[in-house]
């Protein structure tokens, strides 16, 4: 018996570490970001010289940055819009079905999420400019509602799956239309999985960087990859405090997703 | 009678008969079918037929792409270094992730959604800005040498910025919340009195999780190896700037080459071969976790 109680100890403190090195890595990076955005020095020395909000005050003249900033909350909202619209009417047609050709769809929907997203941003621009269509905005939203799909698809389907049939039944057989019935009945109950997923393409929009690398040009530069060119050229400690912004935003977007989606719970399935 | 009465009364009756009023919802899949041809396969196909011409003013067809691609040792030694790293960064995430998502099903019910939303917050944070945070950490003057300056325990700053290590660290951290979710998901699914009849029989904890636990994750551990590899191999931003220019995996080469050296024929075949690679390491992860759950039930 001892030894069982020394193996059950091990497991514990094997586990518990290993969990706890985990969770100290996930939030680690983050954390180190908003400090440093506090830094008064113009170097991103940790821990910092001193503290300041100068590099915020800095993003008011950032115009570059802000434009970028913008232009990815315009390409993300477009994107949401479409994902949304084609993702939930796609799950209300997939879910009806078991047949093999609904399963099929549903894999081959679901695979922007699996494969890899660089490739597609080159086949997209390929594919736009041999079809004579110049860059824009809007092919940048179309881009991204392909590979921003899925979310709304899957948090809908699985939602939907928690659905029970009868309630569209009894819905029809006390008179309601089917439009009547979608709005009442299902709607309602799959709207919080809906939203969740629209949140998940929102974010996944907004922080694409495979996607926009080939369909953004320089007048339609995102957010992403312009912080992604000052951090490659030269360490601007203004990105700190865009980052610490960001981080701010992703905050209070995921708390509000969390209480009006149930953000974590649709995110089981 | 209530509406869910009426349900129950309903369901069997209608449940017989497969031919349902809203069977007609199926033409509910054309938009999103359509637009998934016209803006997702139809852009994949023509890369295809890209990758077949012979040079980048695109005259004759044939595979001279991809011969010259799987011919030279330098192109082909990106591809496997893709891959590679792909496979360490999803093990660490996996050695760290089922651990996590252990603790996480675990969890009481007021410490699990803290737990849930921790995991959650860094994949929502731009990765740009997680890659970025990284740097100041593993810089030459960053916190880890610092502190292993301090602590004794090095005599120079550790090169970890622009090393394969830094790289797959970072891709592991970056892609971590891919791997525990779904791996959260199937431990809440597993019967906590398994546990428990496994101890009552005499099994010590770690047998219990090898021998029961384990198998009963697999799904799990394959869906999120699945997405966490198809993650790493195309992190394009966290493979620049942890890596720099030294290090060069498959999609900056793709980018240069599209971009930079406008050959598009040829960076349309390399993206042709990742997509490929990666989907078969993901097809055989598919079916380890198919496999298994066919077992099971």
């Amino acid at each position: 018996m001892r030894s069982v109680d020394a193996e059950r100890l091990s497991f514990r403190l094997v586990f518990g570490a290993l969990a706890g090195v985990a969770i100290f890595f996930l939030l680690f990076p983050t954390v180190i970001v908003v400090l440093t955005s506090f830094t008064s020095s113009a170097s991103l020395r940790f821990p910092p010289d001193g503290l300041s909000l100068r590099w915020y005050a800095a993003l008011a003249n950032a115009h570059q940055m802000q434009a970028a900033a913008l232009n990815s909350l315009e390409v993300a909202a477009g994107a949401t819009l479409i994902s949304v619209v084609l993702g939930t009417t796609g799950a209300l047609a997939l879910a009806q079905s078991r047949a093999g050709w609904a399963r099929l769809l549903d894999s081959l929907f679901m695979s922007p999420l699996l494969l890899p997203a660089l490739a597609f941003g080159f086949a997209a621009l390929i594919y736009f400019s041999l079809l004579g269509l110049e860059l824009s905005r809007t092919t940048l939203v179309l881009g991204h509602a392909a590979v921003c799909v899925p979310f709304v698809l899957r948090t809908t389907l699985a939602s939907l799956s928690q659905l029970d049939p009868g309630l569209l039944d009894a819905s029809a057989s006390l008179g309601a239309g089917r439009f009547y019935t979608f709005r009442r009945v299902t709607l309602p109950l799959i709207g919080r999985a809906v939203a969740a997923g629209g949140f998940l393409a929102f974010m996944a929009s907004f922080d694409n960087v495979p996607v926009s690398l080939f369909l953004a040009d320089a007048r339609t530069e995102v957010l992403p990859i312009h912080l992604w060119q000052i951090i490659e050229t030269d360490l601007d400690v203004r990105t700190a405090a865009a980052s610490g912004l960001l981080i701010l935003l992703t905050l209070l977007l995921m708390i509000a997703a969390e209480r009006f989606a149930g953000l974590s719970k649709q995110l089981r399935g | 009678m209530t509406l869910a009465d009426a349900a129950n009364l309903a369901t069997p009756i209608d449940h017989r008969g497969r031919r349902r009023p809203r069977d007609a919802e199926w033409r509910l899949v054309l938009p999103l079918g359509m637009f998934m041809i016209l803006f997702f396969a139809a852009p994949l196909l023509v890369l295809l037929v890209v990758s077949l011409f012979g040079e980048p003013e695109m005259r004759t067809l044939g595979l001279a792409q991809y011969a010259r691609f799987l011919g030279d040792r330098f192109t082909l030694g990106i591809l496997l270094d893709t891959l590679v790293l792909g496979a360490e960064a999803t093990l660490v995430c996996l050695v760290f992730g089922l651990p996590l998502a252990w603790v996480c099903s675990k969890a009481g019910p007021r410490l699990q959604p803290v737990l849930r939303f921790l995991v959650i917050l860094p994949i929502m944070t731009s990765v740009v800005v997680r890659t970025f945070g990284w740097i100041v950490i593993l810089g030459r003057q960053g916190i880890l040498n610092k502190a292993l300056l301090a602590l004794g325990l090095v005599d120079d700053p550790l090169r970890l910025l622009f090393s394969e290590t830094g790289v797959v660290i970072v891709l592991a951290q970056v892609q971590m919340p891919l791997m525990v979710l779904p791996l959260l998901t199937t431990l809440q699914r597993i019967d906590p009195n398994l546990w428990a009849a496994s101890s009552a029989l005499g099994a010590g904890s770690w047998r219990t999780f090898r021998r029961v636990i384990l198998p009963l994750t697999l799904p799990g551990i394959a869906a999120g190896c699945m997405l966490v590899y198809a993650a790493c191999t195309t992190a394009f931003v966290t493979q620049t700037l942890i890596g720099g220019a030294r290090l060069v995996y498959m999609p900056l080469y793709i980018f240069q080459q599209a971009t930079g050296a406008n050959n598009w024929p040829f960076a349309a075949a390399m993206s042709v071969l990742l997509m490929i690679a990666v989907l078969v390491v993901v097809s055989l992860l598919n079916l380890l976790g198919r496999t298994r759950r066919g077992a099971d039930a």
